[in-house]
């Protein structure tokens, strides 16, 4: 599978990295280049096999739903960028 | 007593229990030799205030006769571990400024035992690289030349300024994490041991998260004895962390007998590659011939789906990536990029995206963003956790037939120099890793012993591989090996 201008465009988009048209061919090709080694993988037969969800055949732990911590919003918002009254502050998203 | 910052763990905390010296005279010479070496561009953050505090109060454990093993130990911590009000920056511009306000489990529990922080150690950004060149602090340096060279090369990475530090005697012992091979490659490549614990024993809460099914802290240490005594103190259960396993932590250093007598040890064949040089070659068949004269049965076996381990990697180690990335969007902390007029919310995550990750952390991003999305889940993502699936169903079957622990090469070259990959495929980086990331789709302990010199005098390791939950016996695998393989080389000192 090789990745053209367009996908390689679409796909930057979908990560939120700004890419800018002129670095696009490049993107492309170093990316196409990554999904030919990948392509190996379909050497494999994997009929039948389940895929494998986790390292160790162990029961997910649970904890009982209640509140463990809080209270601590200067802390959450120490490293903010940008934040204001207690929040943090984005550009306008609703018009 | 030589200079106390060659020491190891384990000479000083004997020395410390006697009186023979103080954790604030170790942490000192540890600090003196830190301000010496920045040309290893090893500790990007030095925290000097924190350590000496640290020490003078492990002093005063140490009086009271309640000193725990790592009571005293000055260590470097890499920079991909949160640490409470020290930068902690996974490397990346993206976190510029970030200062936790918590403490990862691992440092934690080194803290509560006593341990020292010098300071934070460089890697390459989110973990991702082999040769610590993708770092926003510049490359570290390996404090190993090849004979009669000046030539800067590669301490390997992801936890390159770890190995640095530690082979240059900047620290006693350092943490790393491992996700592909990122202890185990820079550890082989500067002559130190270092060890990737199975999946779940340590903790990864508030270590910042590259791939979640595959990362892993470990110790990166100057002697199997040391790993041994680290890794107790790192690992063990936490709540925190849901995929950490709730089993009890035996008694590492106690399984150093040194004895493996009737052990079976296997050779994979399918790891002898093509092209592989014929001192890597010579090494395995050294080693090989070590274990069995400690008593070992050699084993020829099979893990026939090898060669698709680093194809299965870089579909599912991108793929998570790409998820764990997504909290860096300039909203919450680290750097957010200037707006221009009308810039809405999805140019300020575009360009703060493009701006703070750098080239090797974007293009694994899109990877996995494109192995991911719609219509493509299946033929790349699904088919790599399948693919997976037979990996770690060859290690099961090798393990039910018997065998104790599986000697390999660690890497496929000793290093290489700074640079010396920069017009290469990123595919012929990604091949650093082609005997580790077996390890760490597996979930399995691996550890990589330093075993010998190439004819430029570079250090050569093994990987020893072990059943899962079972790092004692693997670590006594290790000490066997390192006892006889006997390396005692270090670095001659340019720095």
């Amino acid at each position: 599978m090789s990745i053209d201008k367009d996908t390689a465009r679409k796909v930057a988009h979908l990560a939120r990295i700004a890419v800018r048209e002129e670095d696009l061919p490049a993107l492309a090709g170093e990316l196409s280049a990554v999904l030919a080694f990948m392509e190996q993988l379909n050497e494999v037969d994997v009929t039948g096999v389940e895929p494998m969800t986790s390292v160790t055949p162990m029961r997910l732990k649970r904890r009982v739903d209640e509140v463990t911590d809080g209270g601590i919003q200067a802390q959450v918002l120490k490293n903010a960028p940008d934040a204001r009254e207690g929040f943090f502050a984005v550009p306008k998203v609703v018009e | 007593m030589s200079e106390l910052n060659n020491l190891t763990i384990a000479e000083a905390r004997d020395a410390l229990r006697k009186g023979e010296t103080s954790a604030t005279d170790l942490t000192m010479a540890c600090l003196t030799a830190i301000d010496a070496a920045d040309g290893l561009n090893a500790f990007v953050h030095k925290t000097p205030t924190l350590a000496l505090d640290q020490a003078r109060a492990a002093d005063a454990r140490l009086k009271a006769g309640e000193a725990p093993a790592m009571c005293g130990i000055p260590l470097g911590i890499k920079d991909l571990f949160c640490t409470k009000g020290v930068p902690s920056q996974a490397a990346s511009n993206i976190l510029a400024g970030f200062k936790p306000e918590y403490e990862s489990t691992v440092t934690a529990k080194l803290f509560d035992a006593g341990a020292v922080m010098l300071g934070k150690l460089n890697m390459d950004e989110f973990a991702m690289g082999s040769s610590n060149e993708t770092s926003c602090y510049g490359n570290a340096v390996n404090p190993w030349r090849r004979q009669g060279s000046n030539v800067a090369l590669t301490p390997g990475g992801s936890s390159g300024g770890s190995a640095a530090a530690v082979a240059a005697d900047l620290c006693l012992a350092a943490t790393g994490t491992d996700t592909g091979g990122s202890i185990r490659q820079p550890a082989a490549f500067t002559g130190i041991t270092g060890i990737k614990p199975t999946y779940g024993r340590v903790s990864r809460w508030g270590i910042v998260a590259f791939a979640s099914s595959l990362d892993q802290a470990g110790p990166m240490t100057k002697t199997v004895r040391d790993a041994a005594i680290m890794l107790q103190a790192m690992s063990g259960h936490d709540p925190k962390d849901s995929t950490s396993a709730d089993l009890a932590v035996p008694d590492f250093e106690a399984a150093l007998t040194g004895d493996i007598r009737g052990k079976k040890i296997g050779i994979p064949r399918e790891y002898r590659m093509d092209g592989m040089p014929e001192e890597i070659e010579k090494l395995w068949a050294d080693g090989t011939a070590m274990m069995k004269d400690a008593g070992a049965e050699i084993v020829d076996i099979s893990l026939p789906h090898t060669k698709y381990a680093l194809p299965a990697y870089y579909v599912v180690a991108p793929a998570e990536a790409s998820s764990n990335l997504a909290r860096y969007d300039g909203v919450r902390y680290g750097h957010r990029a200037k707006l221009a007029q009308g810039d809405g919310i999805t140019e300020m995550y575009e360009k703060t995206r493009a701006e703070g990750f750098g080239h090797e952390v974007q293009r694994r991003v899109m990877i996995g963003t494109y192995v991911l999305s719609a219509g493509f889940y299946d033929a790349y993502y699904n088919r790599a956790r399948k693919v997976r699936a037979l990996i770690k169903r060859d290690f099961e079957t090798v393990f039910a037939d018997g065998i104790d622990a599986i000697l390999t090469p660690a890497t496929p070259s000793a290093a290489f120099g700074l640079g010396e990959m920069a017009d290469a495929d990123p595919v012929a980086m990604y091949l650093n890793d082609v005997f580790t990331v077996t390890v760490n789709l597996a979930g399995l302990p691996g550890v990589a012993v330093p075993a010998g010199l190439d004819a430029q005098g570079l250090p050569l390791g093994l990987q020893l591989i072990g059943r899962p939950w079972e790092e004692g016996d693997l670590l006594n695998h290790a000490y066997v090996l390192e006892r006889a393989a006997g390396f005692v080389s270090k670095p001659g000192k340019w720095w």
